[in-house]
């Protein structure tokens, strides 16, 4: 049965790395808090709660090892964001990183826009492997001349030095979020993106920071009528005109750019029935949609909601054509999720690169893969005792009641305060990462 | 670490500068004459941007921009047009950087430059780089190859004029976007210096395949293209080359695409000729002002005046009436108050091209709509535009409903409404003349310089003025000076220091006499005020209106009080005073 289980068929997963600490004992600043591949997959960045981006750059290939793959080693940390305080609100801002999404790679430099609650911000990660060396103008010390002391002008040269990675900050996109920033996501144009925060989804053009047009907005004139806010928000990816917004009630909207500039009214509504039986007083809070992604083709898109996974196709919005439980299991528990706060957990979700299998996380540091194709399904653990190398996952199962078979673990030991929020599939290979609360997993499929 | 950016910028023109003729400097007299313009060259770099590094840069793309401007008007310092291309290599480095007005900045040199070359060296020199540029890996450097074919092309052999246009035509279908937009503008500047053969059979394919692009945003850059496309073309060939696309666009899905089309349409009203306008144009036209989004009806608005002007005039007064007049009555009452005063800003330039008995049956009752219309932005255009209706019908026809727009705007709870409509004051008192002035707005601005918002009264002192110059001293004399200088008693000191700067803005077009007999001995006696700002707000109206006064008044009257002042407890006082005394002496 564990053969079946595994997507693609024979495929199985294996341990490749672990990055951050290993003590239980967690600092707030090290939660990690977005993972995102880049275009290629050569890099890898994750924020963490700290307002930190780090970013993983995987190694050339090794020839003569080809079991093992390329490893992913830190390419370039930076302080993206710093905590602020809003004096006219009296609001703390957090320098937490809600989201980044790298851009489409323009020239040697690597560009990507990371964000907080109210501040999105470009920046530009480049190599340096030359410095200038013979300035006029101060000693090779750095100390500066007197410059009346300069008689003659030397021309400066570049002279090699140890590659150093620089990250800049190239555009600060301010002040035009009221509320928190949810989602971020650049146009296939190459020059827009937009920006989602509770109420409101703007448009931003890359080069200009000082306007963004609002193209949608649900804040009603009267705050008490507020029954839906705006949970996450994605760019098509080749439709430029296209976009979608996904809600609190379990809706998600897709809106047509082209057809009006105030994009309020949709151009499609998908949302699946409710059904009655399974009505109950957590309805409302587990149909709300965590997150949203367009598969790489633009057919489909996939959303999250607390208990499952669920596939649309773009044709087609009176239910979904897929729905994935992820773990049914708690359905059961929604009472002492609800006490204690889980029930608000966001998940996120991933395609792989193919759009054949997608993955979303669990808890117990559990995640879940779905292979669409084969109707298969797999739950793996991300732990610190299946991280030897090259080590493969064994599926993990929960019993839900009644009799526990051997290799089970009951639905009453999973540990709740560990959770799988964030996860990255790789654009081509079978290559995943796995953020735990301060902890980075990278999988691998195993190559036999 | 602006000093290293210095340092970059210095090391960045020698070492690609040098590299190009590396080796060879010094083997004769003009090689080493050429170094040492080289060395110039660097040298000017270092002072045209001495003031940008030390102040402020802490960018190091200003340093980069003000070096892609600086290079395009480096041929002289590198030794003239014979050595112009030594100047290629930094720039395609800056024509290839991430950001965009550095990119373009290096672009519009290399364009510059390309004129110095002479035509072997663009073939040699020049070409090769764009051949580069348009075949690079990152689409930033083939967004800048498409701004530099035109200039080449003109000046190059045949053999070579083909491979441009093969690379233009693949950059016109490049896998990303940004490269399609960059063709997609520079379509029509392309289309014109090439040869008349190549735009029928080359250009116009392009055109059409950027005109449906997936993307709206390539779609809505062919509209402007078709402008230049258009002119270039015999008249009999625009119908089945041109307007097919033209059609499409302005039906197009994207609203983007069809505001370009609004956007453009006097340009391309122009393009293609009277017969096309009355066929095509019109209807065109019709659906843009009916459009269903109020960004397209808004810039089909704007163009109202513009298209009506331009058509055919024998039978514009017919088009006009029958075809466009019942689409702008729908506008005048849009739901979208953007369109109302887009409409609003042209439509009284109707009045002058439909004469006045049209004006007054179906313009004036436009006119008078918009004036009472909710959106103070809408009233303020109409106003704005009172001259053009002055010309046709006389203003008195619409006299009566302007006061109580005038009015309510004058006094919206908005500043920056009022402030508009203060702006629009000399204007208005121009067009219906003293007695209507002074019977009906008068005490407006009057009120306006009690306003609390200081802007509004500042703009209220500056209107006076105006008013000064139009209706005369006396005018002034007998309705404004006596209620400015009346609000020199007023308890609150901000309406005192209301009246000196009245009288400062005042003096001059007041003359001698009433500023030394009338407004002078308010000034002094305001110098006792108990309020500083007051104070040295007189010392500061004493030094400007000190040249209006006759030298006897200065000596004995304006000199005692500054000298006074100038020993006042308060600091400000004392510096204003002693400020207005030197600059009265000199």
């Amino acid at each position: 049965f564990a053969g079946v289980d595994s997507p693609g068929g024979d495929m199985q997963w294996c341990f490749s790395q672990v990055k951050g600490a290993i003590d239980d004992d967690v600092a707030e600043a090290d939660i990690i808090s977005t993972v995102e591949f880049n275009h290629t997959g050569e890099l890898l960045a994750t924020g963490d709660k700290g307002g930190r981006v780090v970013i993983f750059q995987q190694e050339i290939e090794n020839k003569s090892l080809p079991q093992f793959r390329s490893e992913y080693n830190v390419y370039s940390t930076f302080q993206s964001h710093e905590p602020e305080f809003d004096y006219l609100k009296s609001l703390e801002i957090e320098e937490k990183i809600n989201k980044i999404r790298w851009l489409p790679q323009k020239n040697a430099a690597q560009f990507l826009l990371s964000t907080n609650d109210k501040t999105i911000k470009l920046w530009k990660i480049s190599e340096r492997d030359k410095r200038p060396d013979g300035y006029n103008l101060k000693e090779d010390d750095g100390r500066y001349k007197d410059p009346n002391s300069i008689t003659s002008l030397r021309v400066p040269v570049l002279i090699p030095m140890d590659l150093m990675v620089e990250a800049s900050p190239r555009r600060v996109f301010a002040n035009a979020h009221t509320y928190h920033i949810n989602s971020v996501s650049v146009n296939s144009d190459h020059e827009t993106y937009l920006s989602a925060d509770d109420l409101r989804v703007n448009l931003w053009h890359l080069e200009i920071t000082d306007r963004s047009f609002n193209i949608v907005d649900i804040k009603p004139t009267n705050m008490e009528e507020l029954t839906e806010v705006i949970t996450a928000a994605e760019f098509h990816p080749h439709q430029c005109n296209t976009f979608v917004y996904s809600s609190s009630k379990g809706i998600i909207r897709l809106c047509d750019m082209r057809e009006s500039a105030l994009c309020d009214r949709h151009t499609k509504l998908f949302e699946e029935p409710e059904d009655p039986s399974n009505r109950s007083f957590f309805s409302e809070i587990i149909s709300s949609i965590s997150d949203v992604k367009f598969s790489h083709s633009g057919r489909y898109m996939m959303t999250r909601d607390y208990l499952s996974v669920k596939i649309w196709d773009l044709n087609m919005e009176n239910r979904p054509v897929e729905t994935y439980q992820v773990h049914e299991y708690l359905r059961s528990k929604l009472c002492s999720l609800y006490e204690n706060d889980c029930i608000f957990d966001k998940f996120e979700c991933c395609w792989n690169g193919n759009d054949s299998v997608v993955m979303t996380g669990s808890y117990n540091n559990f995640f879940r893969m779905f292979d669409r194709s084969q109707r298969r399904d797999v739950m793996l653990e991300a732990s610190r005792e299946n991280s030897k190398p090259m080590q493969v996952l064994k599926p993990r199962k929960v019993c839900a009641g009644g009799k526990r078979k051997k290799d089970e673990i009951s639905v009453d030991s999973l540990d709740f305060n560990k959770k799988i929020l964030h996860t990255a599939w790789h654009p081509q290979d079978n290559i995943i990462a796995v953020a735990t609360t301060n902890n980075l997993y990278i999988f691998q499929d195993k190559v036999n | 670490s602006s000093q290293q950016h210095q340092e970059a910028v210095h090391h960045c023109a020698s070492s690609r500068c040098g590299e190009d003729s590396h080796g060879k400097l010094y083997k004769n007299d003009t090689e080493t004459q050429l170094y040492s313009l080289k060395m110039y060259s660097i040298i000017h770099i270092f002072y045209s941007s001495y003031h940008l590094w030390k102040y402020t840069i802490y960018d190091e793309d200003e340093v980069l921009l003000a070096l892609a401007e600086q290079l395009g008007n480096f041929t002289m310092l590198v030794g003239g047009p014979e050595y112009v291309h030594c100047l290629l290599p930094p720039l395609e480095s800056l024509a290839t950087v991430e950001e965009t007005v550095v990119r373009d900045k290096a672009v519009e040199s290399l364009r510059k430059i390309s004129q110095e070359h002479s035509p072997v060296d663009l073939e040699v020199h020049f070409e090769p780089l764009v051949k580069r540029l348009a075949s690079g890996d990152w689409f930033t450097s083939r967004t800048s190859a498409c701004g530099l074919f035109s200039v080449c092309y003109p000046r190059v052999s045949s053999t070579v004029k083909a491979e441009i246009r093969q690379h233009f035509r693949t950059l016109c279908s490049d896998d990303t976007p940004m490269v399609r937009r960059a063709a997609a503008s520079k379509l029509g500047e392309f289309a014109k210096v090439l040869e008349p053969e190549y735009v029928k059979s080359d250009i116009i394919s392009l055109f059409t395949a950027l005109a449906s692009d997936e993307q709206d945003s390539v779609r809505l850059l062919a509209v402007e293209a078709c402008v230049s496309i258009a002119t270039l073309l015999p008249q009999e060939d625009l119908e089945t080359l041109v307007m097919p696309t033209l059609r499409q666009a302005a039906e197009d899905k994207s609203w983007r695409v069809r505001y370009m089309v609004a956007d453009k349409f006097s340009e391309l009203q122009k393009a293609v000729g009277s017969e096309i306008t009355k066929n095509d144009l019109v209807p065109a036209f019709q659906n843009l002002l009916k459009d269903c989004e109020a960004e397209v009806r808004a810039a089909a608005a704007n163009k109202v005046k513009e298209f009506c002007e331009n058509l055919p005039e024998d039978n514009r007064e017919q088009i006009i009436m029958t075809h466009i007049l019942p689409c702008v009555k729908e506008l005048v009452s849009d739901t979208n108050q953007h369109v109302k005063s887009a409409l609003a800003s042209v439509i009284m330039g109707l009045s002058t091209i439909l004469g006045k008995d049209n004006t007054i049956e179906h313009l004036l009752p436009l006119f008078l709509a918009q004036l009472k219309d909710e959106c103070p932005e809408v009233r303020l255009n109409i106003i704005s535009n009172l001259d053009c209706v002055n010309e046709v019908i006389g203003i008195r026809q619409l006299s009566q409903s302007l006061l109580p727009a005038i009015v309510e705007l004058a006094e919206d709870a908005k500043w920056r409404v009022r402030l508009a409509i203060i702006e629009y004051m000399p204007l208005l008192a121009g067009q219906l003349g003293v007695e209507f002035f002074d019977e009906k707005l008068n005490t407006l601005c009057m009120a306006w310089l009690i306003d609390h918002v200081y802007a509004i009264r500042e703009a209220a002192t500056c209107n006076l003025m105006k008013l000064v110059e139009k209706f005369g001293a006396e005018w002034a004399q007998n309705t404004i000076v006596p209620k400015v200088l009346g609000m020199a008693n007023d308890p609150n000191y901000l309406h005192r220091m209301t009246t000196l700067f009245c009288i400062n803005a005042l003096s001059e077009a007041c003359g001698q006499e009433i500023t030394t007999k009338q407004m002078l001995p308010v000034v002094l006696k305001m110098s006792n005020d108990q309020v500083a700002n007051v104070r040295f707000n007189v010392a500061k109206s004493l030094q400007k209106i000190g040249p209006v006064l006759d030298s006897n008044a200065l000596q004995t009257e304006v000199k005692p009080v500054l000298e006074k002042l100038a020993t006042d407890s308060d600091m400000d006082v004392k510096y204003f005073a002693q400020e207005a005394i030197s600059a009265l002496q000199s």
